[in-house]
């Protein structure tokens, strides 16, 4: 069968995803603060205003009426917790985390509740939900607003942890979490909404807990996440041009962690590289260095580097913003090392 | 009322040069000079200023994402507040913060915010430190309507009220968070009345009329200074601008932004003091000058100011810590 494909944004691959499940399962929900817009408002009250700060929800409303696409007061706890509450009841509701930054005020909901349910229920509950947010740096939006943090709920047994870099991958990796049947943290990053690639129309699943090889080498494993793979795809062209040949491995879900694909690249190229835009201490990057060590150990040829953010806040200042973000000159320079 | 002359022409030039600069930060933002965005406080100016005339610089407020006229009413440098804008090394953060967190303890200023409902435990911390202390310093937490419906909110409040805490809750009511309307994301019919749940005065005021916010104020903060408890004021007024430089606010009718404007908080402070003879046209032209003098020094001070050393991305992020572990091996 031929699949037609198009050129969509990561932007809009997320609405579609959104938009084809939510035809399919009338059970699916969306709920989130501007996620419509304008609620109540006469003249807006069909099309909806903001479709989320940056749109990706937007005319959703539209189609699916105010019923099922909820906007929230400003009460993440509240309304994150009644996500949990209406998908071990039956829905499968898809919550929006504006910024990721915010999980402070919600945490309970997630972590204790909507993570822990199930196993202290003895297996009798399921929670298929979703939560959507936006994580990551390089739109100046300083401290509380441009975090990744998905290691912290990578951390988290109860919770799956999905982090797209492409529109394919984010369509198809998002209709799985809507489908999967626990609760599912799904990290969108913010400067990645305008990337465009071919998007095959239809549904489709990109499963979870699959990583993907984003470019074959045989010199150097460089593991990556979200936006790094896109600098870790720069880096490895770079390097194509002094002879080293890089594969670049997409890790698309940090939890559960596709140990198989990470070991056997490492087995062919014996070097390995992590990039990865969040906080270096007790991280996802670090995960992937200690599987390296742990289960790799006869494949390692080198060290594993790890090219991370430091282990500070975002700063706002472009140039600041700049040298806190992992850059492809620096996996450059961490390949270099070992190669 | 009476206010005395020096402060009726304080309450003048803080108002005009919160407008000043808001208005002046929509033009560099759109510009493109300015990083990251900006939510501009034009048209809610009374609410600052009224509140913050009964503060020194003794006195703390936690402030919101709507920051930089609670920043010029506490007496923050709009040179500084510039240069941070612009993330500049000379910013009153180091540029470090940017506009969604622009602060100067110094001045008493916690913070602007970027999370909401994030300023009014704060608050309850600087009041408890002063009730420790036994000064008769207060705290002011404004935050806005959909503020008004984050747990923190509601659960600082209540800590405030057992504990008499000197703490006055300023809810900025601009009938909008984001796109969405507060009499939606609210179930009570006002956000004062909700008071009664703490058993604090609560009070709704007129909060494009400067007297009003001034008189509402005064009474909240003199009763927290006689260690009486907290407030609760709910200041109604407009914001001019789109939630933040670059939303297209399509939830509004033109003619619903073009009613805000008859209500301006600062013509109509000109409009009583002129007609009461309190103040003279000369002298509020004469401020009108020196508020546009400050905002084109303050624009020309950030321009040639230099950005901050990339490395200082890695410092003041603890008191003491290996420098080492703070950068990243690669
Ligand atoms: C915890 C948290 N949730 C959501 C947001 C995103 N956000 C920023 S401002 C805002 C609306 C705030 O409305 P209001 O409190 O009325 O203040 P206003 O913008 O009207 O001054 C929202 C939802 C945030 N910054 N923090
Ligand atoms: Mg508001």
């Amino acid at each position: 069968m031929v699949v037609a494909t198009r050129v969509l944004s990561y932007r809009q691959a997320i609405n579609e995803a959104l938009r084809l499940e939510m035809r399919r399962d009338p059970t699916v929900i969306l709920m989130g603060e501007d996620v419509a817009g304008g609620a109540t408002v006469e003249h807006i009250e069909q099309e909806g205003a903001w479709g989320g700060p940056l749109g990706v929800t937007k005319s959703l409303v539209s189609e699916f009426g105010r019923q099922r696409v909820l906007d929230t007061p400003i009460s993440e706890a509240g309304f994150i917790g009644a996500a949990v509450g209406a998908a071990v009841t039956g829905l499968r509701p898809v919550a929006e985390l504006m910024f990721v930054d915010f999980f402070g005020v919600c945490m309970d909901q997630i972590f204790n509740q909507g993570a822990k349910l199930r196993y202290m229920f003895g297996g009798k509950a399921k929670v298929p939900m979703v939560i959507r947010t936006m994580i990551g740096a390089g739109f100046g939006a300083a401290g509380q607003h441009s975090g990744c943090h998905y290691s912290v709920f990578a951390h988290m047994p109860g919770l799956k942890a999905v982090a797209p870099a492409t529109p394919y991958d984010a369509k198809g990796l998002l209709i799985a979490a809507i489908r999967d049947d626990d609760p599912v943290m799904f990290f969108e990053h913010k400067m990645l909404y305008d990337v465009t690639g071919e998007v095959p129309e239809g549904d489709y699943i990109v499963p979870l807990g699959k990583a993907d090889i984003k470019r074959q080498g045989s010199d150097v494993t460089i593991v990556a996440i979200s936006r790094m793979v896109h600098v870790a795809l720069q880096a490895a062209e770079r390097l194509a041009v002094e002879g080293i040949d890089a594969e670049v491995v997409d890790l698309r879900t940090l939890s559960p962690l596709d140990e198989d694909t990470v070991l056997s690249s490492l087995a062919k190229t014996r070097r390995m590289v992590v990039v990865d835009e969040d906080n270096p201490r007790c991280s996802v990057a670090a995960d992937i260095a200690a599987l390296a060590v742990d289960k790799g150990f006869d494949y390692l040829d080198a060290p594993v580097k790890l090219v991370t953010a430091p282990h500070t806040p975002v700063p706002f200042s472009p140039p600041l913003e700049q040298f806190y973000i992992p850059s492809p000159e620096r996996v450059i320079a961490a390949v270099r090392e070992i190669v | 009322m009476d206010i005395p002359r020096e402060r009726l022409l304080w309450i003048y030039e803080r108002m005009a040069l919160i407008r000043a600069f808001e208005d002046r930060v929509a033009q560099l933002f759109a510009a493109g000079k300015l990083p990251g965005f900006v939510h501009l406080y034009a048209g809610e100016e009374a609410i600052a200023v009224g509140v913050c005339a009964h503060l020194t610089d003794r006195d703390f407020i936690t402030s919101t994402h709507r920051g930089h006229g609670h920043c010029i009413a506490k007496g923050v440098d709009v040179k500084a507040m510039m240069a941070e804008l612009y993330g500049k090394a000379t910013g009153v953060c180091k540029g470090k913060g940017g506009s969604m967190h622009i602060a100067d303890v110094d001045k008493g200023m916690l913070g602007a915010n970027g999370i909401v409902g994030g300023g009014p435990p704060i608050a309850c911390g600087a009041g408890l430190t002063a009730k420790t202390l036994g000064t008769d310093h207060v705290a002011v937490c404004f935050f806005g309507d959909g503020a008004a419906e984050q747990g923190t909110t509601h659960e600082a409040m209540n800590l405030a009220a057992i504990w008499k805490l000197p703490v006055v809750f300023v809810c900025e009511n601009n009938l909008y968070a984001e796109s969405t309307p507060w009499t939606y994301h609210c179930a009570a019919p006002d956000i004062a009345s909700r008071a009664a749940a703490y058993d604090m005065p609560g009070v709704l005021v007129d909060g494009t009329d400067v007297f009003a916010v001034y008189e509402a104020a005064g009474e909240a903060i003199a009763r927290a200074r006689r260690s009486e408890g907290p407030t609760l004021l709910e200041c109604r007024a407009f914001r001019y601008y789109g939630h933040f430089q670059g939303d297209a606010a399509t939830y509004r009718t033109a003619e619903e932004e073009a009613s805000y404007r008859q209500r301006d908080p600062i013509q109509r402070f000109r409009q009583t003091v002129l007609s009461q003879g309190l103040l003279s046209e000369d002298e509020l032209d004469a401020i009108d000058a020196s508020v546009k003098r400050a905002i084109d020094e303050a624009v020309e001070f950030a321009e040639t100011s230099p950005y901050p050393p990339p490395e200082e991305c890695l410092t003041d992020v603890y008191v003491s810590y290996p420098a080492e572990q703070l950068a990243f091996r690669h």
